[in-house]
Parts: structure tokens; sequence; C-alpha cells
């Protein structure tokens, strides 16, 4: 099988380490990887921040750059929702019918990589090992947009050495919403203090998520407080084997 | 902490400061963050159970949105019948362009009447056209008697909320309120004794005030009937006991026919207070001769809900029944409460309603007082979806300002017109990415972190470090492991 995968810019540009073990993930399953180069931004930066006009020429350039892919892998669930929920509108008020088209057939084939591996590949068991606590946060956008579910913990289940710790208060936002973290940056900063006590109380080594925007923000705070916990993205623990182990975040 | 000390807030758009400034001394405030946070987290778990015992919930959802739109798409024909039915049943129907057309109608209804003194219940409304200070400045005394009402008024005290008005009040605090305004210095801060105190002081206005002022939680088009829901009687009692009753309603509470009913009641008390039924609904028609008021007066407010209702997108907005689930469930609501929000509609409905009711005049910055969670159009009864219209609301803010030459002073809105730029060709993104490193490198520590950052990035490195920028990109590691796959990879790979 063969996939596109679009890295996202902050990845791209914060988190490599991410996008190296996606790579590594679906190589090992057997999945031929396809990178475009031109790819920079799903425009979900503008959108939520009120630069329709912006938010909508990154949208086509994600379209028309995808259009004949077999099918598009991202690991990021935010990024993912802003195609499924904000693409729509922007096509409809900004775009032509042509757009509207070909979007229409790609967005079937575009997946958030814990859908991937479900969903398309069938695959819980991706052969990791990670002999750590973990706790995982199920990033807004991820529950409530894409409706991961139990998707990130069936495949968690199956890493061998990963001792699972139950978050308290699932679905409550970190507080980062992007713009938001620096717009409101106080009451950010106040949803904050109180996620990361959430988070502390699990006693895990490690917080992870889908989406490495949460995981900046519960990081950086993390590494302030010398909170004595780091954040990995779940694919760097799915990565994770015995004999190369995960390149940790922080 | 005293009460009488805490800060007064300004809940009127016009004149409230900014969400992030108005949310400061709340933030600071350890009392009033513990008793939103405690009493939201109450009312939110009795709400999750109430709802999960509803094997249908998502139907009743649905239908409830449905009977919504529908009244909202056929406004104007709904009104009209609920005009000839109220009026058939002897009520009088009055239409308020604005505020200050709906305060001077009712203040000319209570003069017809000769009344110094008013009671009130249950409208929101009349804090929206800030009803009391204009009666009060007439000469008019008026008296609230819901329970919270009664508490925020004798403290001097503004709402937070708008199902459960005084939730940052806590009991010591009503205690402290009740004893230096009803003078009742040796009041304990048991539950029993405030109600009894309360009531004490409600009775004597419940007989002697006989105008009345109150609000709808739902107009019957087909009957041209009122229905107000309450927990505690003291509406039925301002609905029964005075001669003379005004109710003051924004044009939007229209329902098509008595039988919604059904749907509306069973899906408000359990998103509002997590009770299957709430303890007192009310419902009448016009007037009853010898029973109840025999004077019945409905005035239907517009103040801007009529351009809300021109727009396909922000429609759904009127469709809000005031159950404050999405408060209740709202991450920015538990740490900020109302008063940050400088507007009787606090939450996540507050920050589109109030916005769109000053005509994006004032308030504009309230379509950003949210991380876009999702958690509020989760739990809405009528599929109100917040975060879609906090967006276009973004947007028609932006929009406003985008030829304003101050906004390029903003180094985050100038941040994200140059970030445009650079997203357009992939060579512009990755040369920024380039320079980028070199530019946070200054910044970066020896241990690979940020901890300080100027201008806008203060506004995360207040509470939060960054990772400093890799030295190395995902795309020049792939071009750098794959040299074949595109020659514009290899641009910037090492």
């Amino acid at each position: 099988m063969r996939t596109s995968l679009f890295i996202t810019c902050y990845n791209d540009t914060l988190y490599p380490e991410t996008g190296r073990a996606v790579v590594r993930l679906l190589e090992s399953l057997g999945v031929e990887l396809d990178f475009r180069p031109r790819q920079t931004c799903c425009g979900q930066m503008h959108a939520n921040t009120g630069f329709r006009a912006e938010a909508f020429s990154q949208a086509k350039r994600f379209v028309r750059l995808y259009q004949d892919a077999e099918s598009v892998v991202i690991p990021s669930s935010s990024c993912v929702a802003m195609m499924r929920d904000q693409y729509p509108h922007l096509f409809e008020e900004l775009g032509n019918d042509p757009l509207r088209q070909e979007f229409a057939t790609l967005l079937p084939r575009v997946y958030e990589l814990s859908e991937f591996l479900i969903d398309r590949l069938g695959v819980e068991d991706v052969g990791a090992y990670f002999p750590h606590r973990v706790t995982y946060h199920a990033s807004c956008h991820g529950l409530r947009a894409l409706h991961l579910g139990d998707r990130p913990f069936r495949l968690m289940a199956k890493v061998r050495g990963l001792e699972q710790v139950p978050l308290p208060n699932l679905d409550r936002c970190c507080g980062f919403g992007g713009t938001f973290s620096v717009k409101n940056g106080e009451v950010s900063s106040a949803m904050l203090a109180v996620k990361l006590q959430d988070v502390v109380s699990t006693g895990a080594e490690y917080c992870t998520a889908l989406d490495n925007s949460c995981l900046m923000h519960l990081g950086g705070a993390m590494h302030r407080q010398y909170a004595g916990m780091k954040t990995i993205h779940l694919a760097q623990i799915l990565a994770s084997t015995q004999e190369s182990p995960a390149e940790a975040t922080l | 902490m005293s009460v009488a000390s805490a800060n007064h807030p300004v809940l009127d758009p016009v004149l409230a400061p900014s969400f992030p400034q108005g949310a400061l001394p709340v933030l600071r405030n350890p009392q009033l963050r513990k008793n939103v946070a405690h009493a939201i987290d109450v009312i939110q778990t009795k709400r999750g159970k109430l709802v999960a015992e509803k094997s249908d919930w998502q139907e009743l959802r649905s239908a409830a949105s449905g009977i919504r739109a529908h009244a909202l798409e056929n406004l104007g024909a709904y009104l009209e019948q609920f005009e000839t039915r109220c009026a058939a049943a002897g009520g009088h129907v009055h239409w308020a362009a604005d505020a200050a057309e709906a305060r001077r109608i009712i203040l000319d209804l209570l003069r017809r009447e000769n009344a110094s003194q008013v009671i009130k219940i249950k409208t929101m409304t009349s804090a929206e056209i800030q009803l009391n200070p204009y009666l009060e400045a007439a000469g008019v005394q008026v008296f609230e008697t819901d329970l919270a009402e009664i508490i925020l008024q004798l403290g001097d005290q503004e709402p937070s909320h708008i199902v459960v008005p005084a939730l940052h009040i806590n009991r010591s605090q009503v205690r402290e309120i009740f004893a230096r305004r009803m003078g009742l210095k040796d009041l304990s801060d048991d539950p029993q004794a405030l109600t009894a105190a309360a009531r004490n002081y409600l009775r004597g206005k419940f007989l002697g005030v006989p105008t009345a002022i109150g609000g709808a939680n739902f107009l019957i088009a087909e009957t041209g009937g009122v229905a107000i829901v309450e927990s505690e009687g003291n509406g039925r009692m301002c609905l029964t006991l005075p001669r003379t009753m005004i109710t003051l309603a924004g044009i939007e509470k229209v329902l098509p026919r008595f039988r919604d009913l059904e749907i509306m009641l069973q899906i408000l008390a359990r998103s509002a207070t997590g009770e299957r039924m709430n303890p007192y609904t009310s419902l009448w028609n016009g007037v009853t001769p010898g029973d109840g008021p025999q004077n019945f007066h409905v005035v239907l407010l517009d103040n801007g809900r009529s351009s809300i209702l021109a727009k396909p997108r922000e429609r759904q907005t009127l469709k809000c029944i005031r159950c404050a689930a999405c408060m209740n469930t709202c991450p920015v609501y538990r740490q900020t409460g109302g008063h940050a929000y400088g507007s009787v509609y606090p939450g996540p409905i507050g920050a589109i309603l109030t916005p769109q009711l000053m005509q994006l005049h004032h308030a504009q910055s309230l379509p950003f007082a949210s991380s876009l969670c999702g958690a509020c159009y989760e739990v809405c009864p009528v599929k109100i979806n917040i975060p879609e219209v906090l967006i276009d609301l973004r947007a028609q803010v932006t929009d406003r300002e985008r030829h304003d030459l101050a906004r390029f002073l903003d180094p985050m809105y100038l941040g994200l017109r140059i970030a445009n730029l650079l997203f357009a060709k992939a060579w512009l993104f990755h040369a920024a990415q380039f320079f980028g490193r070199i530019g946070l490198g200054l910044f970066t520590r020896k241990d690979g972190w940020i901890h300080s950052l100027p201008s806008v990035g203060a506004k995360w490195t207040q509470t939060r470090d960054l990772r400093g920028l890799p030295s190395q990109t995902f795309h020049a590691w792939w071009a750098a492991r794959a040299p074949q796959s595109s020659p514009l990879a290899s641009k910037e790979g090492k």
C-alpha cells in the first residue's frame, strides 16, 4: 500500500522526530510512503484566527497538491479536523465547483494517523516496545471532531511494556487553542495549570497525544515547572522498539 | 473575602473591558474561581447522569433543534399568530425595536398603573436592556424575587451565569449579604436558615406589590400562551398574585405548537439544572377573570435579533433556550466565570450572542474568548454549532479591521499576514524556517529551550517554555534520506 504523508507545518518545523517516527512506523508495516516537498500548511491557524481568505488559499493549495494521492496520512488531529469541519465551508463560500468536487473526492482518503492504522491498515499491534508509564491526552479535535474514540487506547494496549494510566477529566481542553494561547495568554495559562495538575496526578513518565500542538503546550509547562514528566507523540511510542527505542520529544 | 470588596464588574458590552482584561481580576481571585468551579462541577455531574439515562437523548436533541430552526425560519408568521392569539385571550402585545423602546413601553405601562414598586422574576432580557437602573431612575422601586437575583440585588453584585446568576457567591457570602441588608446579625449560613430569611423578606413583597415584570422561557404561537420554568416557586407567586403582569421576551422565544413543549421541557431541565423536570412550570394564556393578573402585557423585544436572523450561518444563535449547558461545560468559563464576558450573556453562547447583538461594534474580543474545544456544541440541546459561529465571527472581526492601518502595528496580525505569503510557496516557507531558526536561536539557552521571548512571544513564555527549533526540519531529513524524490526537497537539505 502507498500513502502520502502530510507532515503539517509545525511538525515539519518544531517536531521532525514525530515525522521520522511516522516514516519508520509505516514503513515497518509495509507501507510505501510518498512525501510531497511542496506541502506547507493546512490553513488551520489562519482560519481559527479569522483570516478566512488566507485559510482558503492554503486549503486550496492542499487539495490541489494531493488530489491524485491514493490516501493522505496526517499525524495531527487538529489539522485533519480543519479539513473535515472547515474546508467545506471555505470552499462553499470562496471556492468553485471543480474545487469542491476535487475536495469531495479527496476528503474520504484523508486519515489521521490512528485512523490510518486501524481503519485503513487494520492493525492494532504494530510491534512496538515502550516500557514506561504513559497517560493519553485526548486532544479536543481528536475527541470531538474526529471521534477517534478508543483507537489510541487500542494501539497503546498492544505496545509491549507500556503501562496505561487513565487521565482524569480526559475530555477537558488543555487551553492551547492556537493563537488563543497568546491572545488570551492568562486564561490559557489558567486552563493549562488545571490540566497539568490532572496530568501530573497520574504519576506517568510520559504524556502522549495525537497532536503535537497540545503537547507543545503541556510540555512547555512541564519543562518550566520541572514537573518530572515528558511529552511524546503517540507515533514515536508506536515506532519504538527494543532495538531502537523512541527519540523522546523533550 | 468580603463580598463588598470584590471588584465590581461591568456587564455593559459598550463599556466593558476586553475579555482578556476582564478575566484578569477573576484569575487572581481564588475564592471566585473555587466557587465557580465547584458550582458548575455539581451541575455538570447531575446533568451527565440524567442525560445518560435517556437512551434517545440524541433524537431529543435533533427534535429540539428542528423545532427551534423551524420556528426561526418562519418567525414572522409565528409572532403574528402569537400576537393574535394572545390578544384574543385578553393580553396586549407590544413590539420594541430596541432596548430604549422596550424600557419606555414598560415604564409607560407602570405609570398607567401608578406603580411606584414592581416585583420581578426570571428575565435575563430585562438585564440585557438594563431595565432596573432605568426604572429606579424614574422613581420605580424594583424588587427581584428569584433567590439568586435577591442575593445579587442586596449584595450589589452582577449576575455571572444565566441559570444560576449568583453561582460565584458561596453560602457564607450569602449569609453576610442577608445579615447586613436584612438586619439579621445572628443569621447562620445553614441553607434552610438562609432560604427562610429570603422567604420572610419576599412574602411582604408578594402580598404588597401589585405589579410584576417577568420573562418567558417560551412563547407559544398556537395558543398565545407564555411558559416559565423555575425551581423556587417565587416565579409562580409573581405570576399569580399581582394585578398586572408584564412579560418581556426576545422575539426568538416563540414555539409553534403547545405540544412542542413536550420536547423542550425534557431537554431544558436536564440540560440546565440536571433535573428530570423542573419543580415549577407555569403556563398561562391571557387573562382569566377572577383568577390571577387582570392586566397582561407582552413586550416583544428585537434589539438586534432580526439582524442575526438574516444571516444563515449565524441564525442558529437564536435557537438558544438559555439552558447554560455550554457555560457549565466550558473550560474557559470554568476559569473565568461570567463577569469576564462583560455582558449579561456569558460563556460560549454569550461569546457569540453578545457581539452579534452589538452588531460587532462592541465585544469584538468575545469571539476569540474560546479555545474552540467544541465541548459547548457537544452538550447544546438544540445543537447550536458554537465553534462554527465563533470562527465566522472571528472572520468578520478580522475582515472589518483589515484596512485599519493600526492593525499593522499588531505583531500577531502582521505575523499572520506574512505567514500567509510564506505558506504559498514551499521555498519561502523553508527560507522562513531557516531564518526563524537563526532568530529563535538568539533566545535559545544551552539546554535547547527558550525561556523568554519578546513581544507577542512573551504571552507564551509568561508560563511556558518553548523548545528551540531542531537543527533539521522533517522535509530536510526526508530529502537527505531520499535525495532522488524531488529537486525542491534538496534545496535546504543537509
